[in-house]
């Protein structure tokens, strides 16, 4: 299969990439593409994560993966946190705890923390730094974010008690 | 050509063979970097990344054989980690979980760079590559394969499939330095294995020298003083020894990440205190 035109599966929709240029990353498709502008570049090296997706359900960095060969994998961009217009439970704890400045690290934390949450509900604060130690924050000195994952946590155990109670 | 996600080894071979130029690419954690800067064409791609075979490993009597499209996140899972221990922890150390996810023990050996953190440990153990091509399959010794600083034996046409090494009874310990816990490129590294049943202890060395290499003298002398039987503490002076023969066997260079004399101490520090791991986790 070659990539000369290809289809992009993201947040569950199709996206054919018509005039593509082989050597573009996901990070790039995604913005100037699909404009889908929530996923952030700052380095294009790996090293700051504030371009972070889901692919196949795990979390990379998009600048790093080559977009044509992400060809029948899901992709999930923080766009696809949340339904409809609501913000998801992890988006809406970085507003409590302040833990957005510039927000420029925001969206590639957010894809983080929700997938840690997902596996693991209740994480101890050294999985937490595990687990977003590939994000970068030049601005919160990650205090709040760390309290914004609190939040969040404890709003989902609090949740999944319920269910299990009825 | 575009980009050919090869769904099987076999397909993988002959599309290499019919271009022999195209960019093999796994998870893209080093040629994507280079892509971004302009640096790596990305006009012609072979992806290797859904290739089961690749992701596969196998336990067999005292071997195991690790696919070369095992991510840094697959490696560190228990099932692995309790066969090679010191190669999980090299692979826990690897950047970010992010990195983890995508890089792959295939991609850390074809780069072939002196701080690729699985190395020291793959020639501590005396790993060995399984290649394969159109026209067949090769092994090479994982001390031949790296040939210089980001260079390697690959010919044209080559994929790596497999690395395989021996099952070593005893503890074992990865240590690297950098300047902070995540997202470090080593400064020096370290991996100890004890063999109880060689009675050796096999020491590998990285950013200390182009290519990652055994410390083979350091490595006499503390078989020799290693209590066997018992596994008691060893003596502050043979420790001392030991970690000076380390240093004493590297031939580091001044470079942005540290100085020689800098990696020269910290490489004798890693060897003092992997040893005195290695210890403390026998007597249990
Ligand atoms: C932010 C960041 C942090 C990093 N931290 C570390 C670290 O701490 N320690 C460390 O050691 N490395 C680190 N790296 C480097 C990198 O993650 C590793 O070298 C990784 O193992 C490369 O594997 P890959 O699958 O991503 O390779 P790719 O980028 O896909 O390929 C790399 C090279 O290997 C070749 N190749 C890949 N697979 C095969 C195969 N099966 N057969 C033949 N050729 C093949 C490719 O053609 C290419 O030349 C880091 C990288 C980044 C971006
Ligand atoms: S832009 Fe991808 S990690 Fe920084
Ligand atoms: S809020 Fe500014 S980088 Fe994190």
């Amino acid at each position: 299969m070659t990539s000369e035109i290809y289809t992009l599966t993201v947040n569950g929709n199709d996206y054919q990439i018509l005039d593509g240029h082989p050597s573009e990353s996901l990070l790039w498709v995604l913005r100037e593409r699909l404009e889908l502008s929530g996923s952030k570049n700052a380095c294009e090296e790996g090293e700051c994560g504030s371009c972070t997706v889901l692919l196949d359900g795990e979390i990379v960095c998009s600048c790093l993966v080559l977009a044509a060969s992400a060809v029948g994998r899901e992709i999930v961009t923080i766009e696809g946190l949340g339904s409809g217009n609501e913000i998801s439970d992890v988006q809406q704890a970085f507003v409590d705890a302040g833990a957005v400045q510039c927000g420029f690290c925001t969206p590639g934390l957010l894809v983080a923390i929700d997938q840690l949450l997902n596996t693991n509900p209740d994480p101890d604060d050294l999985t937490v730094r595990e687990a977003i130690s590939g994000n970068l924050c030049r601005c919160t000195g990650y205090g709040r974010i760390l309290e914004a994952v609190r939040i969040a946590s404890n709003s989902r155990t609090v949740q999944n008690e319920e269910e299990k109670g009825k | 050509m575009g980009v050919i996600i090869a769904k099987s080894l076999n397909e993988a071979c002959v599309v290499l063979a019919e271009n022999p130029a195209t960019t093999v690419l796994a998870g893209g954690t080093d040629l994507m970097v280079q892509a971004n800067r302009g640096m790596q064409s990305m006009d012609s791609v072979l992806d290797l990344s859904r290739i089961l075979e690749l992701k596969e490993w196998t336990l067999k009597d005292s071997e195991i054989v690790l696919g070369a499209g095992i991510s840094y996140t697959d490696l560190a899972e228990p099932q692995i980690a309790t066969v090679v221990p010191a190669l999980a922890q090299a692979a826990r150390t690897v950047g970010s979980p992010q990195i983890r996810n995508a890089g792959t023990l295939g991609g850390n050996l074809a780069t072939a760079s002196p701080a690729g953190d699985t190395i020291p440990v793959l020639v501590a153990m005396d790993a060995v590559l399984q290649l394969k091509s159109s026209s067949g399959n090769r092994e090479v010794a994982i001390t031949d394969f790296i040939t210089g600083v980001k260079s390697n034996a690959l010919q044209a046409g080559e994929i790596i499939q497999s690395i395989t090494m021996p099952v070593f009874q005893g503890p074992q310990e990865f240590l690297k330095v950098g300047t902070r816990n995540a997202m470090v490129i080593s400064v020096v590294s370290l991996a100890l294995v004890t063999d109880y049943l060689g009675r050796k202890l096999r020491v590998g060395v990285g950013s200390v020298s182009p290519v990652p290499f055994r410390a083979t003298e350091a490595e006499e002398f503390i078989s020799q003083e290693f209590d066997w039987e018992k596994n008691s503490s060893l003596s502050e002076k043979v420790i001392n020894k030991f970690s000076d023969m380390v240093a004493d066997s590297t031939k580091p260079i001044d470079d942005h990440r540290g100085t020689a004399d800098y990696r020269k101490h910290a490489v004798g520090i890693l060897a003092k205190r992997a040893l005195e791991r290695v210890c403390a986790n026998g007597e249990s």
